[in-house]
């Protein structure tokens, strides 16, 4: 075969190849947006679910979400930056770190229903903290983990050596390296990957299922040790749990949570291009 | 010519030669053998003594002794891979940093001694400035770059920074170009104004001894001409331990020049007398660009 032909063919193999993957996501959303745009509007955001949830708005269910993820991210972000920091900047190659590293890599595989299960026995009954706000961000937080310690290594072994080096040829000690040139430099990169991380677990049903997630709660949560409504689990049930369902609520619930998961990941999106185009280095 | 530099016995432990604190060791046989007197009658300001260095089992430096004159230029010259960069790095302790690395022997900075287990590495390495062959600006304002290592020690006030920046930016010629832009991003700079800003920033702190690796290997013959006087213009006031490839900036702006090959100082004089009446063979094969 003449090279010409090969590399039409190869291209055109490419081309269909990627548009198998943008075909699914396209008719994901265009099926979610169809069967649930009509119902969307202020009274569904902002109102409690009425008449056995078949009526009525889903607040509850958004609000769960919006608490759960932040109240894991503030439990996740430092741990998994000071965890990174160390790693990438203290530790060294050691056996020790060698199995440290490949724990976290495995931690990233588990599945999420394990997590909830984890979350169950530590944070629910080993802690005693019950089912509750606390227990279901602590799961979460710790699925976080991985990819926000992936993501910030990886942002901290991209800030060029030579900036260490020069750091720490001006007498700077090497925490105060870490805090005015290292961490800065690579704070879009942990940013971003935070930001991913979060958008992952928001979708999560099974790490919340045994630890936070409540099936109808006629009141807002109260404190950290209430249980909630969250957005994915609301969407679980209501999909599967509840005879008569009108469509059009399921599918707004659906549209719901993917737009919140979409613009989290537009907002790493947006981060990571406007630093590029500030080029740091 | 013979090496007994190489085979010298002199006792060499860990931290070797040094500890006994105010006995100044005599200058030593293999610094006679192969350092030229005129340089051994300069005061100097960074005594290196006996200095060997492993990278993991592979030794990258043997034997090297050589004291930096104080006020003047020394160039480090010899082919890639000699051991030059890793020479000027054990001076401010930055090979610390590679894991594997090991050292006997000493070095003496105004009389301090640099290796030891006691010495407070970050103290020492204020006391000297590193400008590296890529220039590496940090990204943040000129302004701050400069005044990096005043930061760090906590220094604040205002008219003291103010002055600073002036001043450095005043010696590394770059006070003109810089002076209405000290608020910009330091990476808006050309290559060789880059370079310029890394030296300013290597004296912010007034250092005893400034190493430049290669400074001016990225950088067109232009701004290497700027960079080459001001390292010309910082003698007297400042000694710099420059490494360097190129042998017509090692005779354009240095005092004394020095050779290694192979991990050894084989050579080390006046520049004139070095590059005019070189004593060993290797030296004026290198120089004259027969190997390297
Ligand atoms: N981090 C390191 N680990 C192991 N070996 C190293 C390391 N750095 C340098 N070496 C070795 O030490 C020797 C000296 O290297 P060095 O970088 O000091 O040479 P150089 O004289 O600066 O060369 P160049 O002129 O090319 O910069 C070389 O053989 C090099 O392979
Ligand atoms: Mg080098």
């Amino acid at each position: 075969m003449d090279p010409k032909t090969a590399q039409r063919i190869a291209f055109t193999a490419l081309f269909l190849g990627t548009c198998l993957v943008i075909v699914p996501v396209v008719f994901v959303l265009a099926v979610i947006v169809k069967e649930g745009a009509g119902i969307i509007n202020w009274n569904f955001l902002t109102t409690q679910p009425l008449n056995g949830m078949r009526a009525g708005g889903i607040f509850p269910a958004i609000l769960g979400t919006l608490i759960l993820v932040s109240g894991a991210v503030m439990i996740s972000l430092p741990i998994g930056v000071l965890a990174a920091v160390y790693l990438n900047e203290y530790a060294g190659e050691r056996p020790l770190t060698r199995i440290i590293r490949l724990a976290i890599i495995n931690l990233a595989g588990v599945p999420s229903v394990v997590y909830g299960l984890f979350g169950l026995a530590l944070f629910v009954m080993f802690l005693q903290f019950g089912v509750s706000i606390i227990a279901g961000c602590c799961t979460l937080a710790i699925m976080e983990l991985p990819v926000i310690i992936t993501a910030s290594r990886e942002a901290l072994n991209s800030v060029p050596q030579s900036f260490r080096e020069v750091s720490l040829s001006l007498g700077a000690s090497r925490w105060q390296t870490i805090r005015n040139v290292v961490l800065p430099n690579a704070l879009p990169g942990i940013m971003t990957g935070t930001i991913l991380s979060v958008a992952r677990v928001a979708g999560e049903t099974a790490p919340i299922l045994f630890t936070v997630a409540a099936f109808y709660l006629p009141h807002l949560p109260r404190s950290i040790f209430d249980q909630t409504m969250a957005l994915p689990y609301h969407l679980y049930i209501i999909s599967t749990q509840i005879p008569n369902m009108p469509r059009e609520l399921t599918f707004g619930t659906a549209l719901v949570l993917i737009s919140m998961v979409f613009i989290m990941n537009l907002a790493a999106i947006i981060i990571r291009v406007y630093f590029r185009r500030k080029k740091l280095w | 010519m013979n090496n007994t530099q190489i085979v010298d016995e002199s006792p060499v432990t860990l931290f070797g030669p040094i500890a006994i604190p105010g006995k100044q060791e005599p200058v030593s046989k293999t610094a006679q053998t192969c350092t030229d007197p005129e340089v051994l009658r300069e005061k100097p300001v960074l005594e290196i003594e006996h200095f060997d260095l492993w990278y993991g089992t592979t030794q990258a430096l043997f034997d090297v002794t050589m004291p930096i004159p104080s006020g003047k230029v020394t160039a480090l010259i010899g082919p890639s891979g000699c051991g030059k960069s890793t020479l000027i790095r054990s001076v401010n302790r930055l090979n610390d940093l590679i894991d594997g690395v090991r050292y006997a022997g000493d070095m003496r900075l105004n009389g301090d001694t640099i290796y030891s287990p006691r010495v407070d590495v970050i103290e020492l390495r204020k006391r000297m400035g590193m400008v590296f062959q890529k220039s590496n600006p940090f990204p943040m304002s000129i302004y701050e770059n400069v005044i990096y290592s005043l930061r760090i020690d906590g220094e604040n006030r205002k008219n003291v920074l103010d002055e600073t920046v002036e001043r450095c930016l005043k010696s590394a010629a770059l006070w003109d170009e810089a002076k209405d832009r000290l608020d910009e991003s330091a990476l808006e700079l050309s290559g060789g104004q880059q370079q310029r800003l890394c030296i300013a920033r290597a004296i912010a702190a007034d250092p005893e001894v400034l190493l430049m690796d290669e400074p001016c290997s990225a950088l067109d013959p232009i701004a290497t001409a700027k960079v080459e006087e001001l390292i010309f213009s910082l003698r007297g006031e400042y000694t710099v331990l420059i490494v360097t490839h190129n042998m017509q900036q090692a005779a354009r702006v240095s005092d004394f020049t020095a050779f290694m090959y192979l991990g050894r100082l084989l050579e080390y004089g006046p520049t004139k007398t070095l590059f005019v009446n070189p004593s060993l063979k290797q030296t004026e094969d290198y120089m004259t660009g027969r190997f390297g």
